[in-house]
Formats: structure tokens, sequence, C-alpha cells
């Protein structure tokens, strides 16, 4: 006997549109409201709704624990290495003009893309690395642990 | 755009300010992302090691009183935010970095110790993202900036003190009691630089600091003031608001004070430093009221009532943590005088009891390495056994009496040097009363060290040499500044003039 229709069947359908719509505030972020932490916090969102009707254990066979904590790094090094890389082109540190130097408002463009990618990647990892925390939460402390 | 096509390349002698603080922040994801354990020492290691000779190589430029300016992303400021480097914020660079890179080696055992081994590499991690916080507040030359960097070494600092549930579950509750203290004072700070936002329209410090001379003083500059004032005094640990400061050093891992007792407070004061003196100009009558009848009656108090309940104790870890809320006393003694003498006596200060106090939790370190605690009755006659840890400690507490020879001299003679110069001599009095109170808590203790007899059933093994090290150049350090005092001095000097020089035409 399985309990919850209604939630799972809307949960299937919504889990997808959640996506999509955090990509398109990720990637239209330059031109509308919206960027990496919004879209990040929506991705998130999409994978704590399926946690909580599938159960944690089904969302986690998805997105493994381990992966998220990578991908919480990958974010951070990611918007450190766009800065890096026009470093490296001889400009100062996050300089998006380096990317193109010939016209630089759409180095500025590029750049900021890049960066936006890597604040969304790491806000999502980290909502839902905290749903993780929360909501696999041990056991109460024993008495014999204190 | 922001900046001009035919612009020079940036060589890396250029890119150093940036590099600073890039370092330590990149290699904290990319020891998560590799995750692996043998490698994360290692890196961290090499970071910090790196970050050290930067702030070495920046000192050198700056020591003469210039500035370096850089610029993040090209935006000038104030518009952008800004890096600035003097003689002020080099010398505190360079005292967390060269901190950082001896307590590294010095973790590698303890934290074997302390912390489960699946728990390393987030460690390291958090310990980066805390050098990076620490080396960026210091840096930056925009005021919301120094903000954002101080929440990164904050939560970093909350998850390194918890580590030291593994040896005591009590680190829990003191780690949550920083994190709320410290949250109410990020806020407090956050609560006064918004104010100036409103009444100058600028984030930029040089900007700040010519706005604020120009429209003088009013009630949101006045409130700003003292917002950020108590903001900073959380974090300092300022007389009545220190309470988070000794359950926090005492139950963390022993790494872990060795680097918040010599770094984190140090940075703050820089912050209050920076603030009164280079933002805020120390003429206004608000300010000069402010020291003289609310930090200064407080800096004494602390002097008096911290080393009373330091004597007390019989924890060598909190007899310590007690001593630092003592010593944050003399430093903000030495900003209460508003002087260039006092102002140098705060900065050597600092940079004195920095290493006095990594000695010595360093050897309560190896202390409870071996021990497994901090009591006095746990840790009694380990002198015998442990001769070189001992010796050490013993250096560090002589300086942190201030006996001569010793780095801790130095700075109390300053000190005492400025409150003569202004007048205050009463003060001069008191600051040697209270060395008196040091002299009997560091010989309580000796006395448990040397004079007890080692407990039953013991032998302790003398500490490994990747510890003797670390804590033998800090000790020799403390004696080699007690003398060598010119390098010091001229440091801080230069430093105190670029404080007070750099209020108004800073840009």
């Amino acid at each position: 006997m399985r309990h919850h229709l209604i939630l799972r069947v809307i949960t299937k359908l919504l889990v997808g549109a959640i996506m999509l719509f955090a990509f398109y505030v990720q990637f239209h972020g330059d031109f509308s409201p919206g960027g990496g932490f919004q879209a990040g916090v929506i991705m998130a969102v999409a994978f704590i709704l399926y946690g909580l009707v599938f159960s944690l254990h089904n969302v986690q066979k998805v997105f493994p624990p381990w992966l998220v904590h990578k991908l919480v790094a990958l974010g951070v090094l990611f918007y450190a290495g766009t800065g890096i890389v026009s470093m490296f082109l001889g400009y100062t540190f996050l300089d998006y003009g380096a990317l193109v130097p010939s016209h630089p408002s759409s180095g500025q463009h590029y750049g900021i893309l890049a960066v936006e990618l890597g604040v969304g990647i790491t806000v999502t990892a980290v909502m839902v690395a905290i749903y993780y925390a929360f909501a696999g939460r041990p056991p109460r402390l024993s008495d014999e642990e204190w | 755009m922001a900046v001009e096509p035919a612009q020079v390349a940036m060589t890396l002698s250029d890119q150093l300010p940036i590099l600073q603080i890039l370092i330590p922040l990149v290699t904290a994801p990319l020891i998560v992302l590799i995750g692996s354990r043998r490698l994360t020492w290692t890196l961290a290691f090499t970071a910090s090691a790196l970050s050290f000779v930067i702030a070495i190589l920046l000192l050198i430029q700056v020591i003469d009183g210039s500035v370096i300016s850089y610029q993040i992303g090209g935006w000038a400021p104030p518009l952008g935010i800004e890096y600035r480097v003097d003689a002020a914020n080099a010398f505190v660079l360079l005292l967390v970095s060269g901190i950082s890179t001896l307590v590294l080696p010095y973790a590698r055992e303890s934290v074997k110790f302390e912390i489960p081994a699946r728990h390393h590499t987030l460690f390291y991690a958090a310990f980066m993202l805390c050098l990076t916080g620490l080396l960026g507040v210091t840096i930056t030359g925009d005021a919301f900036n120094v903000f954002v960097f101080l929440e990164i070494s904050s939560l970093s600092t909350y998850v390194l003190i918890a580590q030291g549930s593994y040896r005591d579950k009590r680190a829990l509750t003191a780690a949550f009691d920083y994190l709320i203290m410290g949250t109410i004072g990020a806020t407090f700070f956050v609560i006064g630089l918004g104010m100036l936002y409103m009444a100058t329209g600028t984030l930029n410090m040089a900007n700040l600091a010519d706005r604020i001379a120009d429209q003088g003083a009013n009630r949101t500059v006045r409130a700003a003031f003292a917002f950020i004032v108590v903001g900073m005094g959380l974090k300092i640990a300022i007389y009545p608001l220190h309470l988070w400061l000794p359950r926090a050093y005492t139950f963390a891992p022993s790494a872990v004070s060795v680097f918040l007792a010599a770094t984190a407070t140090k940075v703050a004061i820089y912050v209050l430093l920076r603030f009164t003196f280079s933002v805020f100009q120390p003429a206004f009558l608000f300010e000069v009221n402010t020291l003289e009848f609310i930090i200064l009656p407080f800096a004494l108090l602390a002097m008096f009532a911290a080393s009373f309940i330091a004597i007390f104790q019989s924890d060598f870890k909190r007899m310590l943590a007690y001593s630092s809320i003592a010593q944050i006393g003399y430093m903000l003694l030495g900003i209460s005088l508003l002087t260039e003498t006092g102002l140098t006596a705060t900065i050597i200060y600092l940079f004195n009891h920095g290493i006095t106090k990594a000695t010595l939790f360093m050897g309560v370190g190896i202390l409870v390495l071996r021990s497994g605690g901090s009591f006095y009755n746990r840790i009694q006659g380990m002198g015998k056994t442990m001769p070189w840890t001992s010796g050490a400690i013993v250096i560090g507490g002589l300086s942190l009496i201030g006996v001569p020879g010793t780095a801790g001299f130095i700075s109390k003679w300053v000190l005492v040097e400025a409150t003569i110069e202004k007048g205050w001599w009463p003060v001069s009095v008191l600051i040697v009363l209270s060395s008196l109170l040091a002299v009997i808590y560091v010989w309580r203790m000796f006395e448990a060290l040397y004079l007890k007899t080692p407990l039953a059933g013991t032998d302790y093994k003398e500490a490994p040499l990747s510890m003797l090290i670390p804590i033998w150049i800090l000790a020799l350090s403390t004696i080699y500044f007690g003398f060598a005092t010119d390098v010091t001095l001229t440091a801080a000097r230069a430093a105190a003039q670029g404080l007070l020089a750099g209020s108004a035409g800073m840009m």
C-alpha cells in the first residue's frame, strides 16, 4: 500500500520544471533579476522536494553526499579560477575585461556568467548539504557519551 | 569600463596583495576537492608558507611609509574594492601568516591525537578559511569587505572550536556561545557600517575618512562609531564583553587555541585601531570621550580583574585564556592614550603578546598530548619528565610577566613610557601592579610543573620534534625580540605613524 499518491505524482512532474527554471534564472541572470544565488537555491529546492517526498535515502542515491561536498568546493574554485585566469592574462584579479581584451564589455559579460556559474554550483551544493545534515541527523546522544 | 584598453600587463609582484588572500582561499576548496588525507597537510602548509613569504615581501615594500593599493577587478576605488597595504597592516599580516606557518607543523601531531582521521581534511580546509579571513580583514581597504572577511574567519573559527568536542563535549557549547556572541558582534559592526554609509555614501576607508573629516561629527557618525566599537569589542573580548573567550580557548583543539590566541583578537584590535585612527578622526570629542571614559576604565579593570581570576584557575589552558583578557586590557590602554607612543605600544604589544601566548598555548597543547588534560593536578611534575617543553613554557611565562630580556618586557616598557609621556603616572603604577598579579599566576604554573612530584605511574616521553621545533622557534623569538628591539620598534612606529597620518587625505 503506497501513500501520498498525489504528492508523489505532482513531485515527479514538478522536479523537472523546477530544475529548468533554475537554469533559466542562472543563465538569464545577466539580463534579468536572478543569478547564481537564486538559481542555486531553486536548484536545491528540486532535490529537497524530492527528498521530502521520496525519502532521504532515495535522494542520496541521485545526489550522493560525497558529490555534494565536492561540488561545494568546486564552485568556489570555479569562481576564484575565473579571477586567476584574468591574473594570468596580466590584469587584476577578477578583471573580466581580460577575457576579451579588444572589447572589454563582452569580456565582463562572459566573466560574470562564469563566476555566477561558480556561485550557482556552490549554493546548490550548500543548500542540499544543509538539508542532508538536518534530515540525516544522528540519533540523540546516549548517556555514556557525556 | 574599468580599465583603459592599452593596459600595462601586471607582473607577479604587482599581484602580491591579492595573492596574499588568494593562496589560502583557493587551498581550502582544493583540500576538500582532492580529499586526500596524506596531501592535506602538505597543501595547507605550503599555502601558509607562501603567504608568509608574501607578507615579508609586502612589509619590505611598505616599511618606509609607502602604500600599496590593489584594485580588485580593475574597478578603481572608491567604487571598487581596494586592497591597501601600509606598514600597519603589513605588520599584522606578517604576524598572522607567520603564526599560522608555525602552528601547522605543530598541528600535525596534536590534530592526529585530538580529532578523528575522517575529519582531518575538513579541519585543515576550515583552518585555511580562517587564515584567509584574518588576512583579508587585515589587508582590505574597504569597510564592508572587512565585514565579509570577518564573517569568513568567524564562521570557520566556530567550526574549528567545535572540533574540540572529541576531547571534551563542552567544546560544542563553547563554540555555540562564541557563535552567538560573535554574530551579535558582527551584526553591530555591520549596523555601524550601514550608518557610516548612510552618512557618507561610501564604503572605502580612505574615502570615508575624508568625508567624515569634511562633514564633522553628527549623530549618525557618532552612533556608527559606538556600534563599531561595541561590535569589534565583542570580537576583541574587551573586558565586559569577554565571556565567550575563556571557554572557547579552553575547549578548542590545542592547535586552534594557539592560532586564535595569537591572531584572532589581534586582528580585531587592528580593525579597531584602523577605525579609531584612520576612518574616524582622533580629534573628535566623542571619540576622545569614548576612549577616555569607557575604554580606559574597562582596560584597567581587565588588567586587574582578569589577572585576578587567572590566579584562581586550576586549569592551565583556562588560566592562559583569562590572562589573554588581561593582556587585551594593556593593548586597549595603549589605544586610549591617543598618542603616537601609545599607539606604538599597542602595536608592539600586539606582536609580542602574539608570540608569547602562542608559545604558552603550544606548550600546554604538548602537555595535553602527553597527559590528556591541562589541569594543574594532571600536569604536575611534568617539568622534570619533559624538560624541553617546560623550558619553552617557562620562557613564555617570563615574557608574559614582562621580565627584562623578553619580548613582554619591551611591550610593557613602551606602554609605561607612553603613559608617563601623557602624564598619567597613576596608570603607569597600575601597569606595574597588575604585572605583579601575572607573577602569581605564572608562579602557580611553574610550581605545578617543577615543584610537585609527578603523578604516580606516569612516565611521559618528551614531545615529538615536529612540535618542539615550532615552540622553540617562538620561545627563542620572544627572547630575540626582547633584545633586538629596533626591529619591532621601527616597524611598530612606522605603523603608528601610518595610522595617525593616514586619517585625512589617504586618497
